[in-house]
C-alpha cells in the first residue's frame, strides 16, 4: 500500500490538474451521450423559450432588480476582506498584539461601513 | 525542435507513465465512488422523504428500490437533448459542465483518513492550502448557474439564476468567516492538520455556534430546502435549469448532489473530527477511519434531507435578511471572539 502512495505524481498540484482533466472529460462525455443515443427532432414549439405554454411575450434580455447588483458589490467587498484575513489567521500566533490590533482597526473600519450600508437600506428586501 | 525531442525522451519514460497511470487510477478510485454515492444520495433522499411522508418511496426497481438511481440515469441518457432556438448554444452547453466539474474536483484534496495498514494519510493531493482550495473551487459553481440562466434566454431560468447567484454569494461570506475561525483554532489550512487538531475535542464543541451557522449556510450554499428559492417551483418553474433536458439537466442534478456530499465531507472535516472515532477506545478505534468519515457524511446528509422533510420554504427577503443581517454579524463576532481566545490561550494544533 505504501508503494502505491509513492507512485502518485510527486507534485500535488499536478495531481489536481489531472483530476480537473478527468472531471472535464467525464462531464463532456456525459453531455455527449444523449446526442448520440437520441436523434434531435426539432420543431418550432420545442425550441421556443418556455413560458408556461404561451408564446414568449418579449425578450428575456431585460432589466432586473438593481439589488442583485448591489449584493454582488457587497459580496466583493466582504469576500476580499475574508481573503485578506486568511494570512493573518495563519500567523496569529507569531505576530504580537500590535498585529492583532491592526487587524481589529481594519475590521472596525469595515464594520462602520457595514453599519452605514445597513442604515442606508442596502440590505432591505421588503 | 531538438529541445522538444530532448524533453520528450527524458519525460516520457516508463516510470513517469506508470506514475501517471497510477495517479489516474487513484483519481478514478475517488471519482467513481463519489458519483455512485451521489446516485445513492438521491435514492436515500427519496426513501427518507417517503418515510417521513408515510409513503414507501421508490420500491419497484430492485429490492427496496435500490436500482432506481440506475434506472433514472439510463432514462436521462436516452432522453432527447434540445437546445432552445434563442439560446447562446455554446454557453448553454458549457454551463452544466461548469456547475458539475468544480464540486467533483474538490475531492482531490479531501483526506480519507489514515491507511489502516501503514498509517500513512490517504489523500490524492495533500496541499497546505486545502481549505482555501475548497472555498475557491466551490465558488466557481455559481458561474455555471449564472451562465445557464443567461444563456437559456428565457425568463424563468434568468430569474432563477440571478436569485441563485445572489443567494450563493451571500452565504459564502459568512461561510468564509466561519472557516476562518476554524483555521484559527487548528492553526493550519491543511485539512489533515485540522482533523488531527481535533484529537482532544471535536471543533463542534468549542465552536458550537459556528457549527450551527455552518450547517445552515451549507443548506443555502447547496440551494437546498428550506433555501431552495432558485427552484421555487410554484413561482419559477424549475429555476435556472428550466430549459435543460436529458444529460445537461442531469449534470445540474449531479452537481447539486455531489455538492451536498462535498459540503458534508467538508463539515465533517472542519467540525466533526473527520476520520477520527468519537472516543479513542478499544471497539471504536478498530473501525477504519474512512468508515467514520462516511458515517459522518451520511449523518449530515440525513440532516439535509430531514430539513427538507420538515421545514417550509423561506421567502427571498427572509433569506437575504438571515444571510446579511444575522449570519454575517454573528460569524464576524464569532471570528473576533475566537481570535482573542486563541491569542490568549493558544490554539488547539496537534
Amino acid at each position: 500500500m505504501e508503494a502505491i502512495s509513492q507512485l502518485i505524481v510527486p507534485n500535488p498540484y499536478l495531481a489536481i490538474l489531472l483530476f480537473v482533466a478527468v472531471s472535464v472529460g467525464l462531464a463532456a462525455a456525459l453531455q455527449a451521450v444523449p446526442f448520440l443515443t437520441h436523434p434531435m427532432r426539432r420543431s418550432k414549439e420545442k425550441i421556443s423559450a418556455y413560458e408556461s405554454g404561451f408564446e414568449a411575450f418579449d425578450t428575456a434580455r431585460r432589466t432586473f432588480d438593481v439589488r442583485f447588483y448591489l449584493v454582488a458589490i457587497l459580496f466583493i467587498i466582504f469576500d476580499l476582506e475574508v481573503a485578506f484575513l486568511f494570512p493573518w489567521a495563519m500567523v496569529l500566533q507569531d505576530i504580537s498584539w500590535f498585529g492583532f490590533g491592526s487587524m481589529m482597526l481594519f475590521l472596525t473600519v469595515l464594520t462602520i461601513g457595514f453599519v452605514y450600508e445597513w442604515r442606508q437600506g442596502a440590505l432591505e428586501w421588503e | 525542435m531538438e529541445l522538444l525531442t530532448h524533453y520528450a525522451t527524458t519525460l516520457v519514460t516508463f516510470d513517469n507513465l506508470l506514475m501517471l497511470a497510477t495517479t489516474l487510477g487513484i483519481i478514478l478510485l475517488i471519482a467513481v465512488p463519489v458519483l455512485l454515492g451521489m446516485a445513492y444520495t438521491t435514492w436515500f433522499e427519496r426513501k427518507i422523504l417517503g418515510w417521513m411522508h408515510l409513503r414507501h418511496g421508490p420500491m419497484h426497481t430492485g429490492p427496496f428500490g435500490l436500482l432506481q438511481p440506475i434506472a433514472d440515469a439510463v432514462k436521462l441518457m436516452f432522453k432527447e437533448p434540445f437546445i432552445p432556438g434563442a439560446s447562446n448554444k455554446v454557453m448553454f452547453l458549457i454551463a452544466p459542465m461548469l456547475a458539475f466539474i468544480p464540486v467533483l474536483v474538490v475531492w482531490a484534496v479531501i483526506p480519507f483518513g489514515e491507511n489502516p495498514f501503514t498509517g500513512s494519510l490517504m489523500v490524492l493531493a495533500n496541499i497546505n492550502l486545502g481549505v482555501m482550495f475548497i472555498l475557491a473551487v466551490t465558488s466557481i459553481e455559481v458561474y455555471g448557474i449564472l451562465l445557464a440562466g443567461w444563456a437559456s434566454n428565457s425568463k424563468y431560468p434568468f430569474l432563477g439564476a440571478v436569485r441563485s447567484g445572489a443567494q450563493m454569494v451571500s452565504y459564502e461570506v459568512s461561510m468564509g468567516l466561519i472557516v476562518l475561525a476554524v483555521i484559527l483554532l487548528a492553526g493550519s489550512m491543511n485539512l489533515a492538520d485540522i482533523v488531527n487538531a481535533q484529537k482532544t475535542v471535536w471543533f463542534f464543541i468549542p465552536a458550537f455556534p459556528a457549527f450551527i451557522m455552518f450547517l445552515v449556510s451549507i443548506l443555502a450554499e447547496c440551494n437546498r430546502h428550506p433555501f431552495d428559492l432558485p427552484e421555487a417551483e410554484a413561482e419559477l418553474v424549475a429555476g435556472y435549469n428550466t430549459e435543460y433536458s436529458a444529460m445537461s439537466f442531469a449534470l445540474f442534478f449531479l452537481g447539486e448532489y455531489v455538492a451536498m456530499i462535498t459540503m458534508s465531507a467538508f463539515t465533517a472535516i472542519l467540525f466533526l473530527g473527520g476520520w477520527l472515532p468519537p472516543f479513542d477506545v478499544a471497539p471504536l478505534n478498530w473501525i477504519p477511519g474512512t468508515i467514520w468519515l462516511l458515517l459522518k457524511i451520511i449523518a449530515i446528509l440525513f440532516f439535509m434531507v430531514w430539513a427538507r422533510g420538515t421545514l417550509p420554504r423561506y421567502r427571498y427577503d427572509q433569506l437575504m435578511r438571515l444571510g446579511w443581517k444575522i449570519f454575517l454579524p454573528l460569524s464576524f463576532a464569532w471570528l473576533i471572539i475566537t481570535a482573542i481566545a486563541v491569542k490568549l490561550l493558544g490554539n488547539l494544533a496537534a
